[in-house]
């Protein structure tokens, strides 16, 4: 009887942490909506201060310019590479261009690159984030009436969103010359064929503007999920440490499961 | 507790039926407080508290669970945001780590809350911000970065942050905590000589009791939840109270015991899962 006991017991301690759990994430994301709003309703405040938006995008833009370039350039070696072995074998080779081009501009230009801004700049937004509230700098703006989502957060967010496009546009270009290098560099593809291809098969609307779609989408997730994993991180050492990592982890699984859902979208039947 | 040497109409801060909770764990039960203007008062009481909660309270950084905080006739928690950012640029807040922004200079934070605030020339700007670092003694430190400060010269920027506005009031949360001699010195003659020199009133949160009753005009001193002493130093160092005693003269044991509360020694050491077979 006493073991009976015990065991319903486990079980309802069980469910009761599952509901507890359950309940903390429904909060936690009830949060970052709520500060997505905020954050979006913030906008016109950057009216007035642009050289905030400015900063912000070099921050996160510029600054991530070269691992996004050298990565663009190797994925583009080796899609040149990869899509000759293959190719070769169907006597198509000459379409290396192409497929080179459609590889990074529908999928690996947004995807790889909003990985890496992930990497670099979205683990470095929420620990600086995260720090700022540890160190109660986010206190001290608002015990100044300064609105920190609105000073803080903001421009960081549409920062974000003005650099990863422009990135994984920048990451396609160096891969499609990576393509080149390695096709027509090394392998002997003709080099009116590789460009022509390409030029003649890659849609401005169904491959480039889809792209660019993407990676806009995919700014607004990983900026987003950086911030407010920053804004709610625990005010400790190993709260800030937990948040950064929460944010790779999370922007990872969000881009490739929203890439599917927007491949599914665009490119499905 | 209604504080006997206020005059209704120099109450500054008027706090009744306080109560807050956080994690499941009673923080205030009810307290009452008001704070004069003009003067210098002080909460006491040792670590955890509450003493800086109080001030988050006091400055609508928190929402109480019941109760109410009039500062200057206006219940802070019925306020707009737009109304509370307000009432914020007439308070400053010395907070216990500065606070100070880390990736602008001393001068630009000390600018801060003068850029963001008013429509004053940068030129003017310059000469409050170099006014206000003078009046803290660090009028040639302008240029350095925070990171570059030692703790108290930190202390004394967000100081001179605070006042950057002229506020009403300042609430210094443990502004001596971590200071070396001369510096806890220093603050503890600037949080004097500021709030004599423009009538600014100020909220001392501390446990430091040498200092802080050395300047306190007033002293309130929080345990468990309650008010439990209140008085001027003379009253307070006079006061029956065992509590009251061990915590002006620091003793290790008494009231607040020694030991956190824990289960028998003996069956920690023998009894039970002690991993003595």
């Amino acid at each position: 009887m006493a073991k009976e006991v015990g065991t319903a017991s486990a079980m309802l301690n069980a469910l009761a942490r599952l509901g507890r759990t359950g309940l903390n994430a429904l909060e936690r994301l009830g949060r970052g909506h709520l500060l997505f709003v905020s954050m979006i309703a913030g906008a016109a405040s950057l009216a007035a201060r642009p050289n905030l938006l400015v900063t912000q995008t070099y921050n996160i833009g510029v600054l991530s310019v070269l691992i996004v370039t050298v990565s663009g350039l190797f994925v583009g070696m080796v899609l040149g590479l990869q899509g000759f072995y293959v190719l070769s074998q169907f006597g198509a080779e000459e379409s290396l261009g192409v497929m080179v081009a459609a590889s990074l501009v529908r999928e690996l230009g947004p995807v790889v690159t909003a990985l890496l801004v992930a990497g670099r700049a979205g683990s470095a937004l929420t620990a600086e984030i995260g720090l700022m509230k540890a160190t109660e700098q986010l206190s001290g703006l608002e015990m100044m009436a300064v609105d920190p989502i609105k000073r803080i957060l903001t421009p960081r967010f549409f920062g974000g969103l003005v650099a990863m496009p422009m990135l994984a546009a920048m990451f396609s270009a160096v891969g499609a010359l990576g393509g080149y290098f390695v096709g027509v560099g090394l392998l002997g593809i003709d080099d009116g064929a590789f460009w022509s291809q390409m030029q003649n098969k890659i849609d401005l609307h169904e491959d480039v503007y889809n792209g660019v779609i993407k990676s806009f989408v995919f700014g607004v997730v990983v900026t987003w999920i950086a911030l407010f994993e920053g804004y709610d991180a625990m005010p400790t050492s190993v709260g800030v440490s937990r948040a950064t990592t929460r944010t790779v982890v999370h922007s990872a699984l969000a881009v490739l499961c929203l890439d599917f859902v927007l491949t599914a979208l665009m490119f499905g039947e | 507790m209604k504080n006997p040497a206020v005059a209704d109409g120099e109450t500054l801060v008027r706090i009744r039926g306080l109560r807050f909770s956080r994690s499941g764990r009673r923080i205030f039960d009810g307290i009452d407080l008001d704070i004069p203007r003009g003067k210098v008062t002080a909460v006491m009481g040792p670590s955890g508290t509450g003493k800086t909660t109080l001030l988050k309270l006091i400055s609508g950084q928190l929402r109480p669970d019941e109760g109410t905080v009039e500062v200057d006739g206006l219940d802070v928690h019925a306020l707009s945001k737009g109304e509370l950012y307000r009432l914020r640029t007439r308070m400053g807040m010395l907070f216990q780590s500065g606070a100070l922004l880390t990736d602008i200079s001393v001068f630009d934070n000390v600018a801060y809350p003068l850029r963001e605030h008013t429509r004053v020339p940068e030129s003017m700007i310059r000469k409050l911000v170099l006014l206000k670092l003078e009046a803290v003694g660090l009028r040639g430190a302008r240029d350095l970065m925070p990171s570059e400060l030692s703790g108290g010269m930190a202390r004394r920027v967000a100081l001179a942050r605070a006042i950057a506005l002229d506020p009403m009031m300042i609430l210094y949360d443990e502004p001596f905590t971590g200071q070396d001699p001369i510096s806890m010195g220093v603050l503890v003659s600037l949080i004097r000589q500021l709030n004599d020199a423009s009538r600014i009133s100020s909220i001392v949160v501390s446990h430091d009791v040498k200092e802080t009753s050395s300047i306190a005009d007033y002293l309130y001193i929080i345990a468990q939840g309650k008010v439990i002493a209140h008085g001027t130093p003379a009253q307070i160092d006079a006061a029956q109270s065992p509590w009251v005693d061990q915590f002006m003269r620091g003793l290790p044991d008494g009231p607040v015991r020694f030991h956190y509360p824990a289960w028998d020694l003996e069956r920690d050491f023998f009894g039970e899962g002690s991993g003595d077979g």
